[in-house]
């Protein structure tokens, strides 16, 4: 049908947008390389897989039962500078891909909540994810000798995302009686606890002492730092995530009808809405522990899509995920640039909030 | 069995939609509510109702303002679980299905929709198939049909692509409808499908859902306007204080007294022009009367008129809109009302013969010939009382009031010019005609 086709021309656009940003990002810094090498690292750093066999490779002891291995190949091999190979593949590409994947599920989550909420103003973080990962980042940060053994084990950005799902799934029992969630319920039950979480993390920030510098760095939302094995855990738990809340986008679309209309078109909602709601809470958290809070993309990403695109969600969740990657990797890029590195949400929120309110009072965006 | 539910059996491929064809529930109602009681809060929204609808059948839900309308048709349409009772669309308890399974049977179009974002008319059209097709599925043959057909019923079509935020009252409810009709159910619920549309446009979506009555759906609509609810449906349900107070065909139901019991008005019930539907007329209220001031046909003496008569003849002198008024709050007051000399075709003859009331008239313009002026003048002397409206008593009309002592005349306003006519009663507002023809009868003019 045409949506599909819709879907995919808009899919194939982004997506070929996407590797724009990643290719010049990965040009740019303090040494410059050439568009063309960094086009040649990228392909390079490209391995297809080819076929499968019984490997023995990773053996780590004499008692194993062979496993099915993976046989890649890497089909470029352009000869390039080491250098430029080193900055590109060891420092920057992980970096710039992290912003990818954060920028897209952070985009995916804010297109779900708004449709859930049937909200202008809601984002990912809106039922606390955000400011439960920050209270649980900010203690490890702050006091983690008053932290028990076992949390230590979880280290920073497992706290974070202990504490994000914690805060989600407290406002949701919160809102939640007889088995029925209300969602405005929800939304004011979010708002109360992001408050609560948002003074518990300025009792901590008073307490940081010589950390404080890394507090705030955290709270603003960084990817400084972010090394291959981020990008490894993210880039597996959003895709997936993200594949479910594509299967519910049809339910996502009826469910803006309001709840009673989409039950009486055969949908189980409280069922979809703790699917939706969890799904999008993991995702978010999946970012955020990782990258710190970054406001704004999950916001403004959707509202923008939303004007291009139109209201379904068919297309919406798939297209706004590809521009909000795009967009975060952009941000990082600017955030970096400088001469004094900027926490990437400083950037998100300097060039998210004007354009927003530049919508606003052009009067496109004040409906979902 | 209907047609419609036949073609149903080809098209479901799914095994519990078989059961709407169920030959076993052939002979039962097809929609079928028992003692459905809803209580939110503390307040009991709805009390013991039983309704039984007829597969391919139309049935008008009316009732005042929180009769319990929407509830019920809420709880018809499995939106809500009654706290006791069962609703059963062919023989099946709605709150055992899953709300795939009763989307399947039952299409709602709400009263009231937020439709304020930018899908298309199409996209809108299309959640319909939401019930029939798989999560995973692309739209197939038989949802493209549903959704084409859907809009062609409902002339959609040629506004497939525009945004519903765009739409006017009446497009929209169209479009609700279409998006209902793709849900293919053998039921249809709405709830007042006509209340935000003006009178051609009310006319026009009765018009579609009478045909798809006739098509073999069956439909249970609440609906506001008495009137159409009698033209278009086959059995009207009236709710009040959520109860059945009666259910039948329009006549049946639509009875001064039963009206005047639920919704605490006054009116008067004839016959709509060119049908047998009953026509409903509201009367304004007449303060200090309570219930006896809109007594229906059957009126007791307890309304104050003169025991030995049931209805107690009345003439009326006076033309124009007035009259008219004056006509209709007597009959529904349990007179038995005529009126002359009139001009054919006035405001105040029409009224007469709506309430079996019967009018001498002249042609328009002719002037008052002595025929009829001699029948007006009989009718005037053998009513109990007069009523004289806003005449020029000088027009031929004073020998008509004079063949009534005055004692037993009602003036109501002034004479354009003239001399004043001797009266028991003057009145200025003509909703205390009855009161003060009362009070003429009773002898106690006191205060007129």
């Amino acid at each position: 049908m045409r949506t599909s086709a819709r879907t995919a021309g808009w899919c194939l656009g982004l997506s070929g947008v996407l590797a724009v940003a990643v290719a010049v990002s990965a040009a740019l810094g303090p040494v410059r390389v050439p568009a063309v090498e960094v086009t040649k690292v990228l392909l390079n750093a490209l391995a297809v897989p080819v076929g499968a066999e019984f490997g023995t490779r990773s053996m780590p002891g004499p008692l194993f039962v062979p496993a099915v291995e993976l046989r890649y190949v890497s089909p470029f091999a352009y000869p390039v500078a080491d250098l430029h190979r080193q900055i590109v593949v060891a420092i920057r590409l992980p970096r710039i891909l992290l912003a990818a994947v954060v920028g897209f599920a952070l985009a995916a989550a804010g297109t779900v909540m708004q449709g859930f909420f049937r909200n202008p103003m809601a984002d990912p973080s809106i039922i606390g994810v955000s400011s439960g990962a920050a209270v649980g980042a900010v203690a490890f940060i702050v006091a983690p000798a008053m932290l028990p053994a076992w949390l230590h084990w979880l280290g920073l950005q497992g706290m974070a995302f202990l504490g994000a799902l914690a805060a989600a799934f407290g406002v949701y029992a919160i809102a939640t009686r007889n088995g029925r969630t209300p969602v405005a319920t929800l939304l004011l039950a979010g708002v109360a606890v992001q408050t609560f979480l948002g003074a518990v993390v300025s009792y901590l920030q008073l307490q940081a002492e010589e950390s404080l510098r890394q507090v705030v760095g955290w709270l603003m939302g960084h990817l400084a730092g972010a090394g291959w094995a981020e990008v490894r855990v993210t880039a597996v738990i959003v895709p997936v995530l993200f594949a479910v809340l594509l299967v519910y986008a049809r339910d996502l679309n009826v469910l803006l009808l309001g709840e009673e209309e989409a039950r009486g078109l055969g949908i189980e909602v409280e069922r979809t809405k703790r699917i939706l709601l969890g799904v999008s809470s993991l995702i978010t958290a999946a970012g955020v522990a990782v990258t710190g809070v970054i406001g704004f993309v999950g916001l403004i990403i959707p509202h923008m899509l939303r004007l291009v695109v139109g209201p379904d969600h068919r297309i919406l969740l798939p297209t706004a995920a590809l521009a909000g990657a795009s967009f975060l990797v952009v941000a990082d890029t600017v955030a970096r640039l400088g001469s004094a590195e900027l926490p990437v949400g400083v950037v998100t929120a300097a060039v998210g909030a004007p354009f927003f309110l530049f919508l606003l009072r052009k009067r496109e965006v004040h409906e979902l | 069995m209907s047609r419609f539910h036949e073609s149903r059996t080809e098209v479901e491929a799914e095994p519990d939609a078989d059961t709407t064809a169920d030959p076993d529930h052939a002979d039962q109602p097809h929609l079928e509510a028992t003692d459905v009681t809803v209580t939110i809060g503390d307040a009991t929204v709805l009390e013991g109702v039983d309704l039984a609808v007829e597969a391919g059948s139309f049935l008008g839900v009316v009732g005042p303002n929180g009769a319990g309308k929407t509830t019920l048709l809420r709880a018809l349409r499995g939106s809500l679980t009654p706290d006791r009772g069962h609703v059963r669309v062919a023989g099946e308890d709605l709150t055992t299905l899953s709300a795939r399974a009763t989307a399947r049977r039952v299409a709602s179009v709400p009263q009231d929709t937020v439709l304020s974002f930018d899908f298309t008319v199409e996209q809108v059209v299309e959640m319909g198939r939401t019930p029939h097709r798989s999560r995973f599925a692309t739209p197939d043959a038989a949802d493209r049909e549903a959704v084409d057909d859907a809009m062609a019923t409902t002339d959609t079509a040629r506004f497939a692509d525009r945004s519903v935020g765009t739409l006017s009252g009446g497009e929209r409810q169209r479009v609700l409808l279409a998006r209902a009709l793709a849900q293919e159910t053998p039921v249809l619920v709405l709830d007042e499908p006509t209340g935000s549309l003006d009178v051609n446009h009310a006319v026009e979506t009765l018009e579609l859902v009478r045909g798809l009555v006739e098509a073999g759906k069956t439909v249970v609509a609440a609906i506001h306007d008495l009137n159409l609810a009698a033209r278009y449906c086959d059995e009207l349900l009236l709710l009040a204080d959520g109860r059945v107070r009666s259910v039948g065909t329009p006549e049946t139901v639509l009875s001064q007294a039963a009206l005047r019991d639920a919704f605490d008005a006054r009116t008067f019930v004839t016959e709509q022009p060119g049908s047998t539907a009953p026509l409903v007329t509201a009367l304004p209220e007449t303060p200090g009367h309570g219930s006896a001031a809109g007594d229906d046909d059957s009126a007791t003496s307890d309304d104050g008129s003169d025991p030995g008569m049931e209805h107690p003849p009345i003439h009326v002198v006076g033309t124009g809109r007035r009259a008219a008024t004056v006509v209709s709050v007597l009959a529904a007051a349990g007179f038995d009302v005529s009126v002359g000399v009139v001009p054919a075709g006035d405001a105040a003859a029409e009224r007469a013969r709506e309430v079996d009331a019967d009018p001498v008239c002249v042609p328009s313009f002719s002037g008052i010939t002595g025929a009829a002026a001699a029948t007006a003048r009989e009718r005037a002397d053998a009513a109990a009382a007069l009523v004289l409206v806003d005449a020029d008593v000088a027009d031929g009309n004073r020998p008509i009031v004079e063949a009534v002592a005055p004692d037993r005349r009602v003036v109501v306003g002034e004479p354009a010019d003239g001399e004043p006519i001797a009266a028991a009663a003057r009145i200025d507002h003509l909703d205390d005609v009855a009161d003060a023809v009362r009070a003429v009868l009773a002898g106690e003019t006191d205060g007129w």
